[in-house]
């Protein structure tokens, strides 16, 4: 049997003295009825043998299509009617529901509550990049920076929405400190449209900046300490450093941060949920969704938002792939 | 990134000439100087002239802005309620052992059972998911047959499709199985909808060499043997990264258990923390202490398992 160790890598399937056990990643066409192993032999020709991936893969397979496949057919399904969710009963209405989404002005202005959270999420962006950078560096206290930058995106988001209410609340953390300054100010935060979208996509920028920053930093430290000797001995600058090394070398976790970004920005809840209630101006495409659900009992008209939202992430994952082809595709 | 999971650990290992990289694991960029920052090392880049002072001023400026948030909730679960409601945030307790509004957090604010509710959540969906995910892993990594194209492309697809948006329906389905007010629903919902952990352990597993699993069939083991004596003892570190992201993610769940447990008594940490709002009201004294409640246990566990910690992230977010 000491066959199998000359053949360290499962890639050298083929060869004059192949190992008996290899034959089984060959596939079931290439696989010899003269299985030399007599142990091997019994099981291996059993319809048993045929069941063995899935016996493993049942459960897991059970699970995603009860809870990915067949909710997505349904809400297409529901989207159609004018179901309240309860009642037996439900009528076809067609593309009606879809006509109310993009017709209705109160319906279909959360999507311009997205806005101000995919503007954070540029900023967002830019300043993790920039303590990446900045951080990948050799620093007093680094592990601390980082620890310090990561934190926020760990805890808890009630309790992040806690903290910022009393942040932005009348004479709370804001206006002290602000006060403390010497800019005294009884601006109301979370008191109108403008000013509450706002504070809410910073405090989303507070939460998520730490994720980018990780994403970011590994990707910079993965590039090899030679590329930036060598350029500096070509003579090249700090800034020329980032343009041409560092920049390059974070493509594929840019465009992945880009797209968390967008879908992240279109599906924004927690934050604006736990702090406003979605009250003044700051309610948000899943917010009003998970309203329509299960307040007000219009199964089919959330239904509809949610397809269109899905078709929208959908496609902007698709826009990304063909843009940036890169190897994250080969996951599989 | 390149999806060699070992890409992240490998990196402190990478040139010992005092590299960026290499800064992380301390010793390497030793020999170099003893304190890289101010010394006039020979490599130029160490040098901001000016850029140094202000490198450290954004970064004290960052720090700020993170602590600031949180230390003065911290300062405000240690006030009376008087010291509250007069005085301005900034200003600091009279009594720093005032635990009394952490005790009215925990009674009042049905903590107990709802770290109880969470821990029983997190130790179910925790195990299946790791159950679910290694087992889905080696069945399309260890096996060939018909459909495993169709299988992949089924859990390919599935990360496309963000969670928040089908609730609308997944409810209905749950509701169907008549799971909705139990614990069983965020437990089924969590282990069945993550797929990145599949990756993570589809990653790790082609690494291991299928010459074990070879040897092992030779002496007659079958595959629930090879599955359970092999494989699932060599995917640990896999295994510790998926507890870590998805220990951490359900903890701070809060839309699940806010759609699917509605009874009072059971609340997750999060949903009972946002049940704060009403009672408490206005009572800031109160609410913080429960946020800062919440807080402790991620920080405790941040700080002792750090490093795992940015390695699962950053490996859960580039899958």
């Amino acid at each position: 049997m000491t066959e199998t160790t000359y053949t360290a890598s499962r890639a050298t399937v083929a060869g004059p003295q192949r190992p008996p056990g290899k034959a089984r990643r060959t596939g079931r066409g290439a696989r010899h009825p003269e299985g030399r192993t007599p142990r091997g032999r019994s099981w291996r020709h059993s319809p048993l043998q045929r069941m063995t991936p899935w016996l493993f893969l049942a459960a897991p397979l059970a699970l995603l299509i009860t809870f990915t496949y067949v909710p997505v057919a349904s809400m297409v399904s529901y989207s159609f009617t004018d179901w309240d969710g309860v009642s037996p009963d439900r009528n076809a209405t067609g593309v009606d529901n879809y006509v109310q989404i993009f017709t209705r002005p109160e319906l279909f202005r959360v999507f311009f509550v997205s806005g101000y959270y995919l503007a954070a999420s540029v900023l967002q962006i830019a300043v993790a990049l920039y303590f990446a950078t900045v951080l990948s560096f050799d620093l007093r206290f680094r592990n601390f920076f980082k620890g310090i930058l990561f934190f926020p995106y760990l805890i808890n988001g009630v309790a992040i929405g806690f903290v910022f209410l009393y942040f932005f609340q009348d004479g709370g953390t804001l206006d002290s400190v602000l006060a403390r300054l010497g800019v005294g100010t009884d601006h109301a935060w979370l008191g109108d449209p403008t000013s509450a979208n706002v504070s809410l996509a910073g405090v989303s920028v507070w939460r998520f900046t730490g994720l980018n920053f990780v994403l970011f930093l590994g990707a910079i430290q993965s590039i090899p300490g030679e590329l930036y000797e060598a350029a500096e001995l070509d003579g090249a600058g700090k800034w020329q450093q980032f343009r041409h090394i560092i920049a390059p070398s974070i493509r594929p976790v840019l465009s992945l941060s880009i797209i968390l970004a967008i879908s992240g920005s279109l599906s924004v809840f927690e934050i604006p949920y736990i702090m406003t209630g979605g009250a003044t101006g700051t309610s948000t495409f899943v917010i009003q969704t998970v309203k329509l659900a299960f307040q007000f009992n219009k199964t089919g008209l959330a239904s509809a938002a949610a397809v269109v939202l899905l078709a929208i992430i959908l496609l902007i994952t698709w826009i990304q792939r063909r843009l940036v082809p890169d190897d994250k595709v080969d996951l599989v | 990134m390149t999806p060699d999971p070992t890409a992240a650990q490998a990196v402190p290992a990478g040139s010992p000439a005092g590299s960026p990289p290499g800064a992380s694991a301390g010793s390497p960029a030793g020999p170099t100087a003893p304190a890289p920052v101010r010394a006039p090392a020979p490599a130029g880049r160490r040098r901001f002239p000016v850029g140094t002072a202000l490198t450290y001023v954004s970064l004290l400026a960052a720090t700020a802005v993170v602590l600031l948030p949180l230390a003065v909730v911290l300062l405000t679960s240690l006030k009376t309620s008087e010291e509250v409601a007069d005085g301005n945030a900034l200003t600091l307790p009279g009594d720093w052992l005032n635990l009394d509004n952490y005790v009215t957090a925990f009674t009042d604010g049905h903590m107990p059972a709802a770290f109880g509710n969470t821990a029983f959540i997190l130790f179910f969906s925790i195990g299946g998911t790791v159950v679910i995910g290694s087992m889905t892993a080696y069945a399309i990594d260890r096996f060939e047959f018909r459909a495993k194209k169709l299988v992949m492309a089924l859990f390919l697809v599935a990360t496309l499709v963000p969670s928040v948006t089908t609730q609308v329906a997944t409810f209905q389905i749950v509701n169907g199985f008549e799971l909705v007010d139990t614990r069983w629903a965020p437990i089924l919902l969590y282990m069945g909808t993550d797929i990145v952990s599949v990756y993570i352990f589809l990653q790790f597993i082609r690494g291991i060499p299928v010459s074990l699993d070879e040897a092992a069939r030779l002496d007659g083991a079958n595959s629930l043997t090879i599955y359970r004596k092999i494989i699932f003892p060599l995917l640990k570190p896999a295994v510790a990264t998926v507890v870590i992201i998805k220990g951490i993610t359900t903890y701070n769940d809060f839309y699940i258990p806010f759609l699917y447990l509605h009874s009072e008594d059971l609340g997750t940490i999060s949903t009972a923390l946002f049940r704060f709002k009403g009672p408490f009201g206005a009572h800031w004294e109160a609410i913080s202490a429960g946020a800062i409640l919440v807080i402790i246990p991620t920080l405790v566990v941040f700080l002792l398992l750090q490093r795992w910690i940015y390695n699962g992230f950053a490996q859960g977010a580039t899958k």
